[in-house]
C-alpha cells in the first residue's frame, strides 16, 4: 500500500494517468446519471486534484481550462438538471471573483472589511438602473433602457463606479484600524443597502423596496445571453481576468507594499510606503472586482432589490476568504467554491433528503432545523473549527520562492555594493551566526 | 559639513517632556551615538526625526531642508532610513521580499506596469531583486533569501533590518539599539558592518546603543540624553570621563568612588 502511495506521489506519469481516469469516471457518471449531484461535485473536485498534481503551471492551466470550459458544461448538458448545475457553477465563478477582491483588502492589506457587499450592490445597481426602464424615471434625456449590448462596457463602468465608492469610503474610514475599521465598514455596508432601499423618494432612482425588474440580459453579436449555461462563460471569462490581475499584483511592488503594511504598519511607512494611498488602492481594486461581479449578477438575475445585499452576504464572502486561507489565491478560490456549493447544493440537497424522510415518516425533524435554514449556524461552526485547527485556511498562503542562480547572474552594476566588496564582507564579518 | 541639524527639538506628551530643547549637528559621513539611561528619550528623538511623532517645537534639517510636518514615508524619500529597537520586520514575507519593500520609494514599478507586464517594469523588478540579493550577501543573509523573516534568529533579524534600511538608499541611517540582545561575537560583526557602511556605502550613521564598548569604539561623536535633556556631548574620550554622564548612569556618589 505504501509503495502504491509512493508511486503516485513521486511519479508524474502515474499521477497524470490516475487523474485522467478520475476525470473520465466522474464525467461519465455525470453523463449517465444526470440527477446525481455527487457526480457533478466529484467532477468539480477534479480541479482541486489538478492543483496538487506535480505538473508545470502551464500544463495545469491548460488541463484546468479544458475541464472547466468544455468537460463540465458538456457532461452536465445531457439532462434536465443542466441549467441548475450551470447556475451553481456561474455563481461559484461570481463568488470566486468577489472573494479574490476581498482577499486583496483583507488578506493582502490586512484591512478587515465587513461591508464588502456594498460595492457589489453599487455595481449591480449601476447596471440595473440603466439597463432597465428605471433610468427614464429620473433622467429626462437619453433613451432607456440601454440594450443588452451595453453590458460589456458596463462591466468596466460598474468596476470603476465601485472603485470610486471604495475610495470615497476609504478616505474617512482608513483613519481607524483593526476592529474599529471592521465596525465602520459594517456600518457603511448597511448604509448603502438602506439608501438603495429608500432611494425612491424624492427622486426615484432605485425604485426602493420594489426593486428594479426586467433588466436587459447581455447581448453579443445579436445573441441574447439569458441562460445560466451561457452566463457560465461570461462569469468564467471575468473570473480568469480577475485571477490574472490578482496574481500579477500580488507579486508586484504594490502587492509587497500591501503585505508589508499588513505585517507592520510603522515599519512599512518607515520604508517609504505611503500608508493612505496604498490602502486606498487596495480598497479600490477590491471594490472594483466586486462591482464588476455586481453587474454580472444584475444581468443574470434580471431583477435586483436591496435584500440581496445584506450583512449576511458580506460575512459569507469573508467566510470564503477565511476558510480558504487569507492572502492565498488558490485557497480563496477553493474557499469560495466550497462555501457556494455548500450553500446552494449540499445544504439544499440534504434538506430535500430529510424532507423526504420526513414525509415518508421515517424520522421527524421540525422545519426550523432544516439544514438550509442553518446556514449561519454552519458558517459559525466552520469558522470556529477553522480558527482552532487550521487558522491559516484550507490552502495556506505561500511566499514566492526566488531562484538564487538567477539572482546571482548580475549584469548591471550595483549602486550599493561592488561585487568583490560583498565577497570580502562575507568572508570577514557578515557570514552566518 | 553638517548633513543633519536639529535645533531646539522638544516633545511634550501631556505634561511630560520626553525631549527638551535638543540640539545636534551631525557631520556628513560620521558615526554619531546617542546614549542615555532607559527612558531618557532617545527613541522619542528618533521617532521625531522619522516623523512618527510630530515635534512640539524645534526644527530638523536634512541638508538644510526642514523635515518637520512631513509624513514618515516622505522622510524616507528625503533620505533617512531607520531600524527599530523592538525589531519590526515584515515577518510573513520572505527575507528577500523584506529588502525589496525597502526599495519601495525608488523602485520604478507601477501597478499598471505590473498588470500589463510592461518591459520597463519587468526590468526594474529584476534589477531590484538582484540588488536585494547583493544586499543580503552584504549583511550575510544570502542563503536565507527564501526564508520567512519571522523564522530568522535574533541576530539575523537585526541584520535583515539593516539590509532593508540600506535598500532605501538613505543618506542618514538611524540604528535603534542594533546590538541589543547580541553576544560579543555578533556585536563584533555588527561593529564591522557599521564601519563598512560608513566607508563603502557613504552613509551617515546615528545610533542609539547601550553597549558602551561598541559605542566608544565606533563613534566619532556622542550625545548623552537624560530625562529628555541633553546633558553632554563630545568625543568618546570626553564622554567617558564626564562626571555628569557617570552620574546619570550610576547615580550620585559613583564619581567619587569610581
Amino acid at each position: 500500500m505504501r509503495k502504491l502511495v509512493d508511486l503516485f506521489s513521486k511519479n508524474k506519469k502515474a499521477q497524470l494517468l490516475l487523474f485522467i481516469v478520475y476525470v473520465a469516471v466522474s464525467s461519465l457518471s455525470l453523463i449517465l446519471a444526470q440527477q446525481s449531484v455527487v457526480a457533478f461535485l466529484l467532477l468539480l473536485f477534479s480541479i482541486l486534484l489538478l492543483y496538487f498534481l506535480k505538473l508545470s503551471t502551464k500544463a495545469k492551466w491548460i488541463i484546468g481550462l479544458v475541464i472547466v470550459a468544455v468537460l463540465i458544461p458538456f457532461s452536465a448538458s445531457q439532462g434536465q438538471a443542466y441549467e441548475s448545475y450551470m447556475d451553481v457553477a456561474t455563481l461559484v465563478g461570481i463568488y470566486c471573483a468577489m472573494a479574490l477582491g476581498l482577499n486583496i483588502v483583507v488578506g493582502f492589506a490586512g484591512l478587515l472589511d465587513l461591508g464588502f457587499i456594498a460595492f457589489f450592490a453599487v455595481g449591480a445597481y449601476t447596471y440595473g438602473i440603466f439597463a432597465s426602464a428605471q433610468a427614464s424615471k429620473f433622467l429626462h434625456f437619453g433613451h432607456f433602457p440601454l440594450s443588452g449590448e451595453s453590458f460589456w462596457i458596463f462591466i468596466l463602468i460598474g468596476g470603476i463606479v465601485a472603485a470610486i465608492f471604495g475610495i470615497l469610503l476609504g478616505i474617512p474610514v482608513l483613519r481607524v484600524k483593526g476592529d474599529y475599521l471592521a465596525i465602520v465598514t459594517l456600518g457603511f455596508g448597511e448604509i448603502i443597502r438602506i439608501i438603495f432601499n429608500n432611494l425612491d423618494k424624492p427622486v426615484n432612482i432605485t425604485n426602493g423596496s420594489m426593486g428594479i425588474a426586467s433588466i436587459a440580459p447581455p447581448k453579443i453579436f445579436g445573441i441574447v445571453i439569458a441562460n445560466a449555461s451561457q452566463f457560465y462563460y461570461v462569469a468564467l471569462a471575468i473570473f480568469l481576468v480577475v485571477v490574472y490581475i490578482v496574481t500579477r499584483l500580488e507579486h508586484s511592488k504594490i502587492g509587497r507594499a500591501w503585505k508589508a503594511i499588513r505585517d507592520n504598519e510603522i515599519a512599512g511607512q518607515a520604508m517609504g510606503i505611503p500608508l493612505v494611498k496604498t490602502k486606498l488602492i487596495a480598497f479600490a481594486i477590491g471594490a472594483s472586482f466586486s462591482g464588476m461581479m455586481g453587474v454580472v449578477f444584475a444581468a443574470k438575475q434580471t431583477y435586483i432589490d436591496a435584500t440581496s445585499f445584506t450583512l449576511l452576504e458580506s460575512t459569507t464572502i469573508l467566510v470564503m476568504v477565511l476558510l480558504g486561507g487569507m492572502g492565498s489565491v488558490p485557497g480563496v478560490i477553493l474557499g469560495a467554491a466550497v462555501v457556494t456549493i455548500l450553500n446552494l447544493q449540499v445544504l439544499t440537497e440534504v434538506s430535500n433528503w430529510l424532507n423526504q424522510l420526513n414525509t415518508n415518516g421515517v424520522i421527524s425533524i421540525p422545519d426550523a432545523l432544516s439544514p438550509a435554514k442553518m446556514q449561519r449556524f454552519i458558517f459559525g461552526l466552520l469558522l470556529i473549527l477553522f480558527a482552532l485547527y487550521r487558522p491559516k485556511g484550507l490552502i495556506p498562503a505561500k511566499n514566492q520562492k526566488y531562484d538564487v542562480n538567477k539572482l546571482k547572474k548580475s549584469t548591471t552594476k550595483s549602486v550599493f555594493v561592488e561585487p568583490q566588496v560583498s565577497n570580502d564582507k562575507k568572508a570577514s564579518g557578515g557570514s552566518e551566526i | 559639513m553638517n548633513i543633519l541639524e536639529v535645533t531646539g527639538l522638544t516633545k511634550k506628551f501631556g505634561g511630560l517632556y520626553a525631549n527638551t530643547n535638543i540640539n545636534m549637528n551631525i557631520e556628513k559621513n560620521s558615526i554619531t551615538a546617542v546614549i542615555g539611561p532607559n527612558g531618557a528619550g532617545k527613541t522619542t528623538f528618533f521617532n521625531m526625526i522619522t516623523a512618527v511623532y510630530k515635534p512640539t517645537s524645534g526644527d530638523i534639517l536634512l541638508n538644510g531642508k526642514s523635515l518637520v510636518g512631513l509624513k514618515p514615508h516622505q522622510v524616507t524619500k528625503f533620505g533617512i532610513a531607520r531600524t527599530f529597537q523592538n525589531i519590526r520586520l515584515f515577518h510573513d514575507l520572505t527575507v528577500l521580499d523584506n529588502v525589496l519593500v525597502g526599495m519601495h520609494h525608488h523602485l520604478k514599478s507601477s501597478w499598471v506596469g505590473a498588470l500589463f507586464q510592461m518591459p520597463r517594469t519587468r526590468h526594474a523588478e529584476e534589477n531590484a531583486k538582484k540588488e536585494a540579493y547583493r544586499l543580503l550577501e552584504y549583511v550575510g543573509l544570502a542563503e536565507l533569501l527564501n526564508e520567512s523573516a519571522g523564522n530568522l534568529s535574533y541576530g539575523a533579524q537585526r541584520r535583515l533590518e539593516i539590509a532593508r534600511a540600506i535598500a532605501a538608499k538613505p543618506k542618514v541611517l538611524l540604528l535603534d539599539e542594533p546590538a541589543a540582545g547580541m553576544n560579543p561575537k555578533e556585536t563584533k560583526k555588527l561593529t564591522d558592518l557599521i564601519h563598512d557602511m560608513r566607508t563603502k556605502l557613504d552613509i551617515t550613521i546615528v545610533l542609539i546603543e547601550h553597549d558602551m564598548k561598541l559605542v566608544m569604539e565606533i563613534s566619532d561623536f556622542i550625545y548623552v540624553l537624560d530625562h529628555g535633556e541633553e546633558i553632554a556631548s563630545g568625543k568618546p574620550d570626553d564622554i567617558r570621563n564626564n562626571p555628569r554622564v557617570i552620574e546619570a548612569y550610576l547615580g550620585k556618589g559613583a564619581v567619587a568612588n569610581g
